[in-house]
């Protein structure tokens, strides 16, 4: 199933005021995975993530989605296929009502009226949500924003979802929550962030990305383990997997 | 400041009264517009000095606020919150038009006092009808609205989304403004300096927030049409509606009705 494959080779970005933020990153992601990206503040995570959506184009180096190659042309196919959430909700939640900003997404694809209906109910019954269908988002809790912001992509039904920071700005519980709901989706996923812990919990594979090049791309448990390739990266161990400070034991 | 916030978060109960399910509500959005557009067009069209006439235009408001089952007190309170605009443009029209013009009495009341008086009767009315308009149809359905009548979708679509994201900047700039209070302490002097750069922060914000919107909404296949799900049909009701009232608004600028009900009732009594 080749339409549920991402491919870098050898991807160059350099913004129109000369900075480089990526500078030759290459990786293969494969039906089925999820892989995490991660590494310190401005590394060039999220100009990365802008390329998977077709947003930016890069400067040099090709970008295969799917079935597609990354231009201008096939961008629509693109966006069908990878479903983007955001890191701020409120980006992505500018319909009046939540029932119509899931709808959007269907509605722009052509969708005749109760396929675009069932499409809504099931994205919003996956993510807990259905019963805020007549909301205005702008009223929803960060929490509920957040499941909100997935499902206008759910009802896309898109392969590849990728997601830039999914975590950030949520209560213990409700990331939690979060992390078992994302747990369940088949899709092939990449996820942007800086929870290390939910990228252990998620993701067996992680792309750790520094100055605009991929400094380590393997195991996310192994790689997670390697101090002194953290160190490097401005990263930290994982909670879970440093010892704990009361008793000496490791959680995992 | 967190005055202004609260009556902003305040404009959220007009998205649910317009969820509401009255014989108002469910009249075609194009239906309201229009009548509103008509009511506004004559209430305006009155002579400077013309109160009693305007008087029986409020007909129009109160019958919308009892069918539409909509809080008069809620749009009582919007209509005060913007009355100082109203206020400014004819607070010294009583000090430039002296010339008196109806005397009680001893009291000779001047020119200037009647088209004050005048010029807010009619923002009343206007910005009530306005209000009314959006209470029992929503941000939506005037928009769809406006769109089905001609208006081109670039200005209906920045209507919608001055509306959807009015309350996320107006929260940006809050914070922004608490952040500063804490810092100021009782120093007040350099308030006026600041507050530029806020807003000029603010506004590269919205820039970027703005780009980010629509790679979101690229994402999802934005074409520069917003796609609606509502079907509009104008029924029998609906032009009977617009028939109706816009008769009645000319009739009633044609004739002056609170004047002739006024000299009929004399006329019974004596």
């Amino acid at each position: 199933m080749s339409h549920h494959i991402i491919e870098a080779e050898d991807l160059h970005y350099k913004y129109p005021d000369g900075t480089s933020a990526i500078q030759g990153v290459s990786f293969r992601i494969t039906h089925g995975e999820s892989v995490a990206i991660v590494g310190e503040n401005g590394a060039g995570k999220s100009t990365l993530l802008l390329h998977l959506n077709g947003y930016l184009l890069p400067t040099e180096g090709a970008l295969r989605i799917g079935d597609y190659s990354l231009t201008k042309e096939t961008l629509n196919e693109v966006h069908r296929t990878v479903g983007m959430v955001f890191q701020d909700p409120d980006d992505q939640l500018f319909m009046p009502t939540v029932f119509e900003d899931v709808a959007f997404g269907p509605m722009n694809l052509g969708f005749p009226a109760d396929e675009i209906k069932k499409r809504v109910y099931d994205a919003l019954e996956t993510v807990g949500m259905l019963h805020l269908k007549d909301r205005p988002p702008f009223k929803l809790s960060a929490g509920e924003k957040r499941a909100v912001a997935i499902a206008t992509v759910l009802s896309m039904s898109p392969n590849i979802l990728v997601m830039d920071e999914p975590s950030s700005h949520l209560d213990p519980k409700t990331r939690r929550k979060l992390i078992a709901l994302l747990g369940t989706f088949k899709h092939t996923k990449i996820i942007a962030t800086h929870d290390l812990d939910m990228a252990v919990d998620l993701c067996e594979r992680t792309l750790i990305i520094h100055k605009g090049k991929i400094a380590a791309d393997g195991p996310t448990r192994e790689l997670m383990q390697d101090e002194e390739l953290l160190e490097q990266c401005s990263l930290e161990k994982p909670l879970k997997l440093q010892c704990c400070s009361l008793c000496g034991k490791v959680s995992v | 400041m967190a005055d202004i916030g609260a009556h902003f978060i305040e404009i959220g109960l007009m998205d649910r009264l317009a969820t509401k399910d009255t014989a108002i509500h469910r009249l075609d959005p194009r239906a309201k517009l229009l009548t509103t557009l008509v009511f506004v067009a004559t209430v305006v069209s009155f002579g400077k000095y013309e109160v009693s006439a305007l008087l029986s235009f409020f007909v129009y408001p109160i019958a919308l606020i009892a069918r539409g089952d909509i809080p008069a007190r809620y749009i009582l309170k919007k209509i005060i919150l913007v009355a100082p605009f109203a206020i400014l443009v004819g607070v010294f029209n009583p000090f430039l038009d002296r010339e008196p013009l109806l005397t009680i009495g001893d009291w000779s009341i001047a020119g200037g006092w009647i088209s004050l008086l005048s010029i807010l009767v009619r923002f009343i009315l206007t910005v009530g009808a306005a209000l009314i308009l959006l209470a029992c149809t929503g941000i939506n359905g005037v928009c769809l609205a406006l769109e089905k009548l001609g208006v081109p979708r670039v200005f209906t679509a920045q209507l919608l989304f001055m509306y959807r994201y009015l309350f996320v900047i107006m929260e940006e700039g809050m914070r922004m403004v608490r952040a500063k209070r804490c810092r100021s302490f009782s120093k007040q002097d350099t308030g006026m300096k600041a507050f530029g750069h806020m807003l000029g922060h603010l506004l590269l914000r919205s820039l970027d927030r703005a780009q980010r919107i629509h790679s979101a909404m690229s994402c999802r296949g934005f074409d520069g049409h917003i796609p609606s799900m509502k079907q509009l049909r104008l029924t029998s009701g609906d032009v009977a509606f617009v028939a109706g009232w816009s008769g009645l608004f000319i009739i009633m600028r044609l004739y002056n009705i609170s004047q002739l009900l006024g000299s009929f009732i004399t006329e019974v009594i004596s």
